[in-house]
C-alpha cells in the first residue's frame, strides 16, 4: 500500500488522518502497528505563531505541520529561525519562558493540547535537551524519577526495576551501566549521559519524543550512537528532531522543515528537500550559501 | 642555540635557573610596582604569622590549663580558680543554642532562597526579602540582642522564659530567647549561600524535570533542593560558627548564668526555658578583665571554642570536597 508523500511547501495542503481522532479508542496491536507503517498523524501543528514580549517579529509566524507515528521529523534553519522556539511549544515548555504568546492550535492525537494537564502532555510529549541534563542522582534513580508518579505512596525500587531496565535497554545504555546503577549519573561519559536523558524521556513511555540539538554537545562517535538510536525506536514513536547539522538531518530525518526567520520555507520528504529544494532559500541554505 | 641551552640545562642545580630568571625580570620593573608587590608579600606573611599565632597561643594555653575533668565537670561559683568547677555547662549551653537557632534558622534561610530563586513574585517583596536579610546580616549582633529582649520581656512571651513570681514582669532570658535570636545570626549564610547554588543550577536541569510532566514542587523537593544540599550544609556549619561565637546574645539574652537552670518544672522544656551559659560568655565572664577571673580556664574555654568552630571550618571544607567531580553541568 502506497502512501502519498505529503510533499508540502509553505501552504500545505491537509495531509489526510488514517485513523479519525474521535473515534480513537484502544487500537489492537496489529492494527495498531499497520496503521504506525501508514504513518497515522500523532501531533498536528495548525497555524501556530509565537511572540517574544518585545520581539519585533514573531519567532514562530504561522506554522503548520504534521508529525506522523514512525517517522523523525527534522527541523532544521539557521540559528533563530525558531525551530527550538517551535520544538518547545509542542510540550508547552515554551510557556515557561516570560512573555511568550502562542496562537494557533497544536493538535495531539486530535485532542488540543492546551487542554491537556501540563503533567500529563510532557508525559505524553517527552524531551531531550542539547546538554545533556542528567540530575545529579543515581542512574537508577534519574530514570525511576521520571516513572515515579506524585503519590503519597511511592513505589519501592523492586516495583520499579523493570521498567527502568527497559528504557535503559531502549535507550541502548543498559549494557554500560547495569553492573551499577547506584552510580551518579555526573560520573557518566557525555554520550552516555544523553542517552541516560533519552532513557529517562522514554521511560514515561511518551507518544512524541521532542530532540532539540541532541547531539550538539557530544563527539562524533558519540554522535553516531545517538544517531542509530534514533533510527531504532523510530518505529514506536514520533519523532522531531532540531539540528543545525544538515548531515544529520539528512541521515535521521524521514522528513524535513526548513525554516527561516519564523516561517517554514519548505516541508518534503528528506531525500527530496535535500536534493531537489523548491525553494531558493532551502537552496541556499542545504548547499551552505547561508546558515 | 636552544639546543645547546637544553643541552647545559640539567647541569646547572636545580631551580636556580628559575630563580635568576625570576630576579631577572623583577629588576625590569617599576620601582612603584616593586614596593606594591613587596607590600602584597609583606601584608600576606603577616596575616599569616597573626593567625599563627593566635592558634599557637591558644594552643599552648589551652592545653596547658584544658585536662578532662574540667571538660566534664560543672562549673561552681567560687573566687578560688581551684573550687571553681569544670565547664561542662558552657559547653552543653553551647550546643544547645546552636542546636535551636540552626533549627529555626534552616528552614527560613532555605524556605526564602527558594522562594527569591523558583518564584521571586512579586519581584518588590522579593527584594524587599532580600534587602531585609542583608540588614540583618549586617547589623552588630548587640543591636539584635537588645531587640530580642525587648521583644522576649513582652507579657505575651512569658512562656519562653519565666515570669518573676507575684505577677512581676517576664525575664526574657532563656534559652529559647537567645536561640532564636542567634537563628537571624545564622541565617543570612544559610540564605546566601542556598540562593547562590541555586542560581547556579542551569535551567535546563530544571526544564528536564519538568519536561517529564513533573510540578515546580516535585522539581524543588527532588531535583533542586538534592542538588543544593552540600551548600544547604556548608552555609549551616557557617551559620553554626557565627552563633557558637557570638556573646553579645548570650550576655543578653542567655542570662548568663554559671550552670544550666531551669526555668520551669516541665522536663526538658524548663531546660529550654531556663538560663544558662555559653564557651563565649563563660571566657567574657572568666578572662583577666571579668568578675570570675579565672583566666587559666578562660583560656581552656577559649581553646574548647577554638576547636569547635576550626573544626566547623574543616567540615565545611570536606563537604565541598567531597562534592567536586559531581556538579553539574554549567
Amino acid at each position: 500500500m502506497e502512501y502519498p508523500p505529503p510533499v508540502r511547501r509553505i501552504e500545505p495542503e491537509r495531509a489526510p488522518n488514517v485513523v479519525d481522532p474521535a473515534t480513537r479508542g484502544p487500537i489492537p496491536e496489529p492494527i495498531r502497528r499497520a496503521v504506525s507503517e501508514l504513518g497515522r498523524e500523532r501531533l498536528r501543528i495548525d497555524e501556530v505563531s509565537i511572540h517574544y514580549e518585545g520581539g519585533a517579529r514573531p519567532a514562530v509566524n504561522a506554522v503548520t505541520l504534521p508529525v506522523r507515528q514512525g517517522e523523525v521529523l527534522a527541523l532544521i534553519g539557521p540559528s533563530g529561525c525558531g525551530k527550538t522556539t517551535l520544538l518547545r511549544s509542542l510540550n508547552r515548555l515554551v510557556e515557561l519562558t516570560p512573555g511568550a504568546r502562542r496562537e494557533g492550535r497544536i493538535l495531539l492525537d486530535g485532542e488540543s493540547v492546551d487542554e491537556l494537564e501540563t503533567t500529563r502532555l510532557r508525559r505524553r510529549v517527552s524531551m531531550v535537551f542539547q546538554q545533556p541534563n542528567p540530575f545529579p542522582m543515581s542512574i537508577f534513580d534519574n530514570v525511576a524519577y521520571a516513572i515515579r508518579e506524585q503519590a503519597l505512596r511511592r513505589p519501592g525500587k523492586a516495583a520499579l526495576a523493570p521498567r527502568v531496565e527497559s528504557a535503559l535497554r531502549r535507550a541502548g545504555l543498559w549494557d554500560e551501566v547495569a553492573d551499577d546503577l547506584d552510580r551518579p549519573a555526573l560520573r557518566l561519559s557525555g554520550g552516555q549521559q544523553q542517552r541516560l536523558c533519552i532513557a529517562r524521556a522514554l521511560a514515561v513511555e511518551p507518544d512524541v519524543l521532542l530532540m532539540d540539538e541532541p547531539c550538539s554537545a557530544l563527539d562524533p562517535i558519540s554522535t553516531q550512537v545517538i544517531e542509530d538510536l534514533i533510527h531504532e525506536l523510530r518505529d514506536g514513536l514520533a519523532i522531531v528532531i532540531v539540528t543545525h547539522n544538515l548531515a544529520q538531518a539528512r541521515r535521521v530525518g524521514d522528513h524535513v522543515a526548513f525554516m527561516y526567520l519564523g516561517d517554514l520555507v519548505e516541508y518534503g520528504p528528506a531525500a527530496e528537500v535535500f536534493d531537489r529544494p523548491r525553494a531558493d532559500r532551502t537552496r541556499e541554505y542545504v548547499q551552505g550559501a547561508f546558515g | 642555540m636552544s639546543t645547546v641551552d637544553a643541552r647545559s640545562g640539567p647541569t646547572r642545580p636545580p631551580g636556580r635557573g628559575r630563580r635568576e630568571r625570576l630576579l631577572g625580570e623583577l629588576r625590569l620593573w617599576r620601582p612603584l610596582d616593586l614596593l606594591g608587590l613587596a607590600a602584597a608579600w609583606f601584608v600576606g606573611l603577616l596575616l599569616c604569622a597573626i593567625a599563627a599565632a593566635l592558634v599557637l597561643y591558644m594552643g599552648y594555653r589551652g592545653v596547658q590549663y584544658l585536662s578532662l575533668d574540667l571538660l566534664i565537670s560543672r562549673p561552681e561559683p567560687s573566687p578560688d580558680q581551684s573550687q571553681s568547677g569544670g565547664i561542662l555547662d558552657p559547653i552543653l549551653g553551647t550546643l544547645l543554642i546552636i542546636a535551636i537557632g540552626t533549627v529555626i534558622a534552616v528552614p527560613i534561610a532555605v524556605g526564602a532562597a527558594l522562594w527569591i530563586v523558583e518564584y521571586g513574585r512579586p519581584r518588590w517583596l522579593a527584594r524587599v526579602v532580600e534587602s531585609a536579610i542583608e540588614v540583618i546580616a549586617g547589623a552588630p549582633s548587640i543591636a539584635i540582642a537588645i531587640f530580642g529582649l525587648a521583644f522576649f520581656q513582652m507579657d505575651f512571651m512569658a512562656w519562653a522564659s519565666f515570669a518573676a513570681d507575684g505577677g512581676g514582669g517576664v525575664f526574657g532570658r532563656s534559652f529559647i530567647a537567645a536561640g532564636s535570636v542567634m537563628s537571624l545570626i545564622a541565617l543570612p549564610s544559610i540564605f546566601a549561600a542556598t540562593r547562590e547554588a541555586l542560581q547556579s543550577v542551569p535551567g535546563h536541569v530544571r526544564e528536564a524535570s519538568y519536561a517529564l510532566g513533573k510540578t515546580r514542587w516535585a522539581t524543588i523537593r527532588r531535583v533542586l533542593l538534592p542538588t543544593v544540599r552540600p551548600d544547604i550544609a556548608t552555609g549551616t556549619a557557617l551559620g553554626m560558627g557565627r552563633i557558637a561565637g557570638d556573646t553579645a546574645i548570650i550576655v543578653l539574652l542567655l542570662g548568663a548564668t554559671l550552670q544550666l537552670q531551669s526555668g520551669s518544672d516541665v522536663p526538658g522544656l524548663g531546660v529550654l526555658q531556663g538560663t544558662g551559659s555559653t564557651l563565649t560568655s563563660y571566657v567574657y565572664n572568666n578572662s583577666p578583665s571579668g568578675e570570675g577571673n579565672a583566666p587559666e580556664k578562660a583560656y581552656a574555654a577559649a581553646f574548647v571554642l577554638m576547636v569547635l568552630i576550626v573544626g566547623l571550618n574543616l567540615l565545611v571544607a570536606w563537604i565541598g570536597r567531597r562534592r567536586a567531580g559531581s556538579e553539574l553541568p554549567r
